[in-house]
């Protein structure tokens, strides 16, 4: 086979065969043409609310607006029904918060004891996590809906802290943390000194356990922040979260809704804008801490 | 009687005083169960309850058991098996495209020498994956209209003339294909890559000293090591596809009506809940949906050979 050894890892381009270094090129081609594909979608996101909707129309679709534009623009949207929009952040932001603390508090406890601990049962739990963790969040909405509403907790906001704060999958990462990043004998160690079980945890694992914290808080924090359909259902109105908001504001966009009659309207570029501001916490989030983030993702999966 | 009672009270007493070993395994005995118990409760209340109480509605009806009522309802309803049509349609698109593409561009990333252009990569493809639910696909709505878009000048190529014909029935799974590989496929090309890294390089160094080539190495090296990583992503999106709702519902919103609000399973669900007040037909949709979830989690955890130790 002659084909093109395009695939060695370091090798000095000058090194290279005519056909190595097509194969090569042809790869890069691939790649680039892939960021472009992942990346133009975003960049038009930004410039979008710095224009108007006429410009969106008629100018060059990276041409920048301007300043003035994205005041307006920022303007239109804050006044939006007397500025429903920040209503809709900050029940994000509280429904995200009270889920994470709730979440970090039950589920780095059971991951260490499901690690570090023996107890009745503990295989069954471990089991039953496994399988509840890869079940798709979005197949329990429907039946936790049912369930809620059973108990009249529908528009309450507890219906989606509770169910944000059940977490499998970070009581999962902090298990596989604690099995292979702290030794046992550690903490046998620890106790042969004296210290009692609690002391163990709180001076000895809890101290060790920083990444393991930020990584569940992240991940908590942005699926929950991007969750659609269980708020949709559990949380109408103005105690929606800014996901079930936005989708709210597109009833208001004309462009989309030319037979909608609503007095008070949204532009193609408000609505851009609103698109980025809901995005933004979690791409903050994403843009910093892309390394924990992709470190979290391989130790899912990875158990040696 | 009463002896009974006190020997079974001698006894305990006897288990209970122990050497200092057996005190510590106790006290950590102990300790693990009041760890586990506020997320036990949580496991019980949101995730077992919600599953068992649709269970429970969808064999009945007005509190009274009627066998496979809901569910022979909800089979012959009209809109059901157009719903597993669409649904169907648009995992086959977006599971050849997550299979090909990613696999694909994993190799192709790893195979760059340059760290920071292939760092670089990796955080571009994983971006996106910031975005899920509605933003992703209100972001999409824009691209998706020839009128603003930024490539219309590809949406004319390929023959879309306006937001409407953009989302057209026969173009749909494919839209909707897109969104979801737009989203997700960046935090896959990073699993993979990590699984890449994992392979030996004496073992790619021995293949390419017998003279196999780049796409050689990849078919029978680099892709039977990632097997099973595929098959995880498989599954998981497998499990997630048929869950699809926040997509149609939202482009339904946006396309006039041309995007049914029962275009998918959830929809339907959704719709049997929210406008026809019908709890029972909602649960039976939902529990056929979950019923396919847990077993693909179940299969997956025992035969997938990523969680050995559990």
């Amino acid at each position: 086979m002659s084909a093109p050894n395009s695939e060695i890892v370091g090798t000095r381009l000058k090194d290279l065969t005519p056909g190595a270094w097509l194969g090569r090129a042809f790869g890069v081609l691939i790649l680039i043409v892939f960021a472009l594909f992942f990346v133009v979608p975003l960049l038009w996101l930004l410039i979008a609310p710095t224009k108007t909707d006429r410009q969106l129309l008629l100018e060059a679709p990276f041409a920048l607006g301007d300043l003035g534009t994205l005041l307006s623009n920022w303007q239109s949207l804050m006044t939006f029904q007397g500025g429903l929009i920040w209503t809709w952040i900050g029940n994000s932001v509280f429904y995200c918060v009270a889920a994470l603390v709730i979440t970090l508090c039950i589920s780095i406890p059971a991951g260490y004891a499901l690690a570090m601990t023996e107890f009745r049962g503990r295989k069954l739990l471990l089991v039953v996590t496994l399988i509840v963790m890869l079940i798709p969040s979005t197949a329990l909405v429907l039946p936790i809906f049912l369930e809620l509403s059973a108990v009249r907790l529908i528009g309450n906001p507890l219906s989606a802290i509770l169910p944000f704060s059940f977490y499998p999958f970070g009581v999962y990462l902090t298990y596989i943390y604690f099995s292979t990043a702290v030794s046992r004998d550690l903490l046998s160690a620890a106790r042969l000194d004296g210290a009692s079980e609690w002391q163990v945890f709180m001076k000895i694992a809890m101290p060790l356990s920083t990444p393991v914290i930020a990584l569940v808080g992240f991940f908590s924090f942005t699926g929950n922040w991007n969750n659609y359909f269980l708020p949709y259902v559990t949380l109408p109105g103005r105690k929606a979260p800014i996901q079930v908001g936005l989708a709210e504001l597109l009833s208001n966009v004309p462009a989309f809704n030319p037979t909608n009659a609503a007095s008070t309207t949204i532009t193609l570029s408000a609505l851009a804008l609103a698109t980025l501001l809901a995005i933004a916490p979690v791409l903050l989030v994403f843009l910093f801490a892309q390394r924990y983030l992709v470190s979290g993702m391989t130790a899912g999966g990875t158990k040696e | 009687m009463s002896t009974i009672d006190n020997s079974a009270a001698t006894a305990a007493v006897a288990l209970e005083r122990p050497k200092k070993g057996m005190s510590i395994e106790r006290a950590q005995g102990r300790i693990g169960v009041l760890f586990a118990t506020p997320y036990t409760l949580f496991l019980i209340a949101f995730g077992i309850l919600p599953a068992l109480y649709a269970i429970y509605l969808a064999f009945t009806k007005k509190g009274a058991f009627v066998g496979f009522d809901n569910f022979l309802k909800v089979f012959k309803d009209y809109r059901f098996w157009p719903a597993v049509e669409h649904v169907g349609i648009f995992i086959v698109v977006w599971l050849v495209l997550l299979v090909v593409l990613v696999v694909t561009l994993a190799i192709l990333v790893h195979s760059i020498g340059l760290r920071w252009f292939s760092g670089t990569m990796r955080f571009v493809y994983y971006i996106p994956g910031a975005l899920a639910g509605a933003s992703s696909v209100m972001l999409w709505l824009f691209v998706l209209d020839p009128t603003v878009s930024p490539v219309s000048w590809l949406l004319q190529a390929l023959g879309i003339e306006s937001f409407v014909g953009a989302v057209d029935a026969s173009r749909l799974p494919i839209v909707l294909a897109v969104i979801a590989f737009w989203t997700g496929a960046g935090g896959w090309i990073v699993i993979m890559y990590g699984a890449l890294n994992n392979i030996s390089k004496d073992v790619i160094e021995a293949a390419r000293v017998d003279g196999a080539g780049p796409v050689r190495i990849a078919w029978s090296i680099q892709i039977p090591l990632m097997r099973k990583w595929i098959a995880y992503m498989v599954i998981m999106s497998f499990a997630g596809g048929t869950q699809l709702f926040v997509e149609p519902r939202v482009l339904a919103q946006a396309s006039r009506g041309v995007v049914g609000q029962d275009y998918s399973l959830n929809q339907l669900a959704f719709l049997y809940a929210f406008k026809q007040n019908d709890f029972n037909g909602s649960a039976a949709i939902s529990l056929v949906l979950l019923a396919v979830a847990v077993t693909l989690s179940i299969y997956f955890v025992f035969k997938g050979g990523l969680f050995e130790r559990a």
